[in-house]
C-alpha cells in the first residue's frame, strides 16, 4: 500500500504575497537571457555550436555533420570493395526483412567471361524507395555480404515520387567504396 | 477652395497617422513579438524572409533580418480560405471582427502624437475629452470579443467571451478610477494640454525640472501617482488581453479562444485588434504618464526654438521612441510572467485594484487640498483621519471578500 503524504501550500512572506517583487526578478532572468541570446553567450550556445543567436544553429548554411556520430543510420547505399567489384549478390535478405517493403530486387547473373564469374550473381536492378524506408537499419544488419550500408546522409529530397526510388547507380554513388572488410571472394586472401 | 483646406488637413492626419504610422507599428510589433520572444528564449525568430532573388535565377536572398516577414504574413492571410462555419450564426460572426478592430484605431484619434508641426497639432482629434472618449470607445471592443464568442456557437468560444467580457468589466473600474488622480492633477481633459504641460514641468513620473523644480507638494504627489500608474499599467494589460491575462484566448484551456472558429482574414483583424489596443494602451500609458511627445529635462522649448516649425517630426520621433519601448515592455512582461488563474485574475481586480485606486483618489484629494494652503490643522487632521477611516474600511471589506471567497474555494473542495 503506498503511502499517501498530503502537501500544502507554502506559507508565502509579505514580500511573495506582494508579487511585484517576484515579477520584477522574473523579468531580470528573461532580459538576462536576452542580452546573453544577442551576445552569442548563452547557455549551450559553445557546445551546440550556435551561430551566435541563442543557441541555434541556422540550418542549409550551418550544419552539423561532422557531429554525426559513427553508428548514425542515415540513408541505405550499396558498396564495391577493393577491386570494384559490386558486393551484393542479390540474395535478396534485405528484401525480405525491410519492414516497409521499401527495397525492390531483380537477381542477375553475371557472365561466364567475367572476372568474378565465381560470384555467380548480382543484382540487375536495385531500388530503394526512399518514400518507404524508415531507416531502420535491418538490411545491413542481415546482408551477409557486407554490401549495404546505412551511410550519414539524411536530406534525401526530391520533387516527385520517381526521384525518390534510388536506383542502382544511384545507391552506388551514395555507398562507394568500402574496404578492408571481409575478403571472402577475393584471391588476396 | 477656402473651405477644403481643413478637411485636406484632417484627411492628410488621419492617413498619417493611422495609415502611415500606425498599421505598420501593428504589423511590426508582432515581428518584434516574434523576434524579441525567441531571443529571450535563445532561439532566433523569423529571420529568412526578404527578397527572393533566387526565384529570380540569382544566386542569394537579401533577407534584411527578416523584416518583411510581416508582409508575408498578411499575404498569407489574405490568400487563405476564409471559412464560415455551417452552424455560426452570420451577421454577428461577420460583425465581430470588426467590432475589436475599429474602436482600437477609433480612439488613436485623440492621442497626441507630436507638438505642432508647420502650426497644425499633430493630433487627429484634439477633443477636451480625450481620457474619457478613449475609455468609452476601447471599451466598445469587449463587444466584439463576446459576440464573437457567442456567435461561434462553440462552448470553448462562448467561455473564451464570457470570460473576456467578465474581465474587461472588472478592469475597466480599475482604469478608470486609477486615471482620476492623474485627471486631478493636471485639471484638464484634453490629451495635448496635458502632455503640454508635462513638457514643461516636468512628467508625471519624473517631476524634476519647470519653473519650481521639485517642491514639496510635487514630491507628496509623486506617490499616489506612482500607484496610479501601476494600477493602470496593469489594467491596460487585462484589457488588452495580454499575457499574464489572456484567459479570453488560453489555449491550454479553450482550444483558441473566442477565435477558435475563425480563420483568414477575420482572425487577422482580432489578431491585429489585439495589437491595435496593445499600441493605444502604451500610447495612453506615455500620454498620461511619461510626457507624450516631450523630451524632457526642459529641452523642449530648446528644441521649438532651434527647428521653429519641424520641432513636431522630433517630438512624433521621441513619442515613437517611448512607444515602441512600452510595446517591447509588454512583449517582455508576457513572456516572463505566466497567465494567472481565473479566480486569481477576478481577486485581482475587485478586492485589490479596486480599493486601491479609490484610496488612492482621497489621497491624492488630501495632499491637493493640503498644499493649495486653505485648510486650518483641525481641518486636515479631520480629512487624514477621514481617508484613514475610509482605508481602514476598504481594507477590512477586501479582507472579509477574501476570506469568503476561500470559504467558497474550500465547501468546493
Amino acid at each position: 500500500m503506498a503511502k499517501v503524504t498530503k502537501l500544502t501550500r507554502p506559507n508565502l512572506s509579505k514580500t511573495d504575497e506582494l508579487y511585484l517583487v517576484g515579477i520584477f526578478k522574473g523579468t531580470l532572468v528573461t532580459l538576462k537571457h536576452a542580452l546573453k541570446s544577442v551576445l552569442g553567450k548563452s547557455r549551450g550556445a559553445d557546445s551546440l555550436n550556435s551561430s551566435g543567436l541563442g543557441v541555434t544553429m541556422q540550418y542549409p548554411e550551418e550544419k552539423w555533420d561532422d557531429q554525426l556520430p559513427e553508428y548514425y543510420r542515415g540513408a541505405p547505399a550499396l558498396v564495391t570493395d577493393e577491386q570494384d567489384r559490386e558486393r551484393c549478390v542479390s540474395c535478396q535478405l534485405c528484401e525480405f526483412i525491410c519492414p516497409p517493403k521499401a527495397i525492390k530486387i531483380i537477381p542477375g547473373d553475371i557472365p561466364e567471361d567475367d572476372e568474378w564469374s565465381k560470384v555467380e550473381k548480382k543484382p540487375k536492378e536495385f531500388e530503394i524507395d526512399m518514400i518507404r524506408c524508415i531507416y531502420c537499419g535491418l538490411c545491413e544488419e542481415v546482408c551477409p555480404e557486407q554490401a549495404i550500408y546505412l551511410r550519414k546522409d539524411y536530406a534525401i529530397t526530391g520533387t516527385s515520387r520517381e526521384e525518390m526510388v534510388h536506383d542502382k547507380d544511384r545507391l552506388y554513388e551514395i555507398g562507394g567504396k568500402r574496404v578492408g572488410l571481409v575478403n571472402k571472394w577475393n584471391e588476396l586472401k | 477652395m477656402e473651405a477644403l483646406i481643413p478637411i485636406i488637413i484632417i484627411l492628410a492626419k488621419v492617413i498619417g497617422i493611422t495609415f502611415v504610422l500606425t498599421l505598420p507599428i501593428i504589423a511590426y510589433s508582432v515581428y518584434a513579438e516574434r523576434r524579441f520572444a525567441a531571443i529571450i528564449q535563445d532561439r532566433v525568430g523569423p529571420n529568412r524572409t526578404g527578397i527572393p532573388l533566387t526565384i529570380f535565377g540569382l544566386k542569394k536572398d537579401i533577407s534584411f533580418f527578416g523584416l518583411l516577414q510581416p508582409l508575408a504574413d498578411g499575404l498569407k492571410f489574405i490568400l487563405k480560405e476564409d471559412f464560415v462555419p455551417s452552424h455560426v450564426n452570420k451577421f454577428f460572426f461577420w460583425l465581430a471582427p470588426a467590432l475589436t478592430m475599429v474602436p482600437a484605431l477609433v480612439t488613436l484619434s485623440v492621442v497626441p502624437f507630436g507638438s505642432s508641426f508647420f502650426g497644425e497639432k499633430l493630433v487627429i482629434a484634439d477633443v477636451s475629452v480625450g481620457p474619457l472618449m478613449i475609455f468609452a470607445v476601447a471599451s466598445l471592443s469587449v463587444y466584439g470579443i463576446t459576440i464573437a464568442g457567442w456567435a461561434s456557437n462553440n462552448k470553448y468560444s462562448f467561455f473564451g467571451g464570457v470570460r473576456s467580457c467578465a474581465q474587461m468589466i472588472s478592469y475597466e473600474i480599475a482604469l478608470g478610477l486609477s486615471v482620476i488622480p492623474v485627471l486631478m492633477h493636471f485639471g484638464d481633459l484634453n490629451l495635448s494640454n496635458i502632455v503640454a504641460e508635462q513638457a514643461k514641468n516636468g512628467w508625471l513620473l519624473l517631476p524634476l525640472w519647470g519653473d519650481e523644480g521639485l517642491t514639496t507638494e510635487r514630491l507628496l504627489l509623486w506617490f499616489p501617482m506612482i500607484i496610479s500608474f501601476f494600477i493602470f499599467t496593469i489594467s491596460i494589460f487585462a484589457e488588452t488581453n495580454r499575457m499574464p491575462f489572456d484567459l479570453p484566448e488560453c489555449e491550454t484551456e479553450l482550444v483558441g479562444g473566442y477565435h477558435t472558429e475563425y480563420s483568414s482574414m477575420k482572425f487577422a483583424l482580432f489578431f491585429l485588434g489585439e495589437y491595435a489596443a496593445m499600441i493605444v494602451g502604451s500610447a495612453l500609458i506615455v500620454t498620461l504618464f511619461l510626457g507624450g511627445w516631450s523630451i524632457g529635462f526642459g529641452a523642449d522649448a530648446w528644441v521649438i526654438e532651434t527647428c521653429g516649425n519641424w520641432a513636431g517630426l522630433i517630438h512624433l520621433g521621441v513619442f515613437l521612441v517611448k512607444l515602441v519601448a512600452f510595446i517591447l515592455f509588454f512583449i517582455l512582461i508576457r513572456w516572463t510572467v505566466p497567465r494567472f488563474r481565473y479566480d486569481q485574475l477576478m481577486k485581482l481586480g475587485w478586492v485589490v485594484f479596486f480599493e486601491l485606486a479609490l484610496i488612492n483618489i482621497l489621497i491624492t484629494a488630501v495632499i491637493m487640498t493640503w498644499t493649495e494652503g486653505n485648510l486650518s490643522n483641525f481641518e486636515l487632521g479631520a480629512t487624514i483621519a477621514g481617508v484613514s477611516i475610509f482605508s481602514i474600511v476598504m481594507f477590512y471589506i477586501a479582507k472579509s471578500l477574501e476570506k469568503m471567497l476561500a470559504s467558497d474555494a474550500k465547501k468546493e473542495a
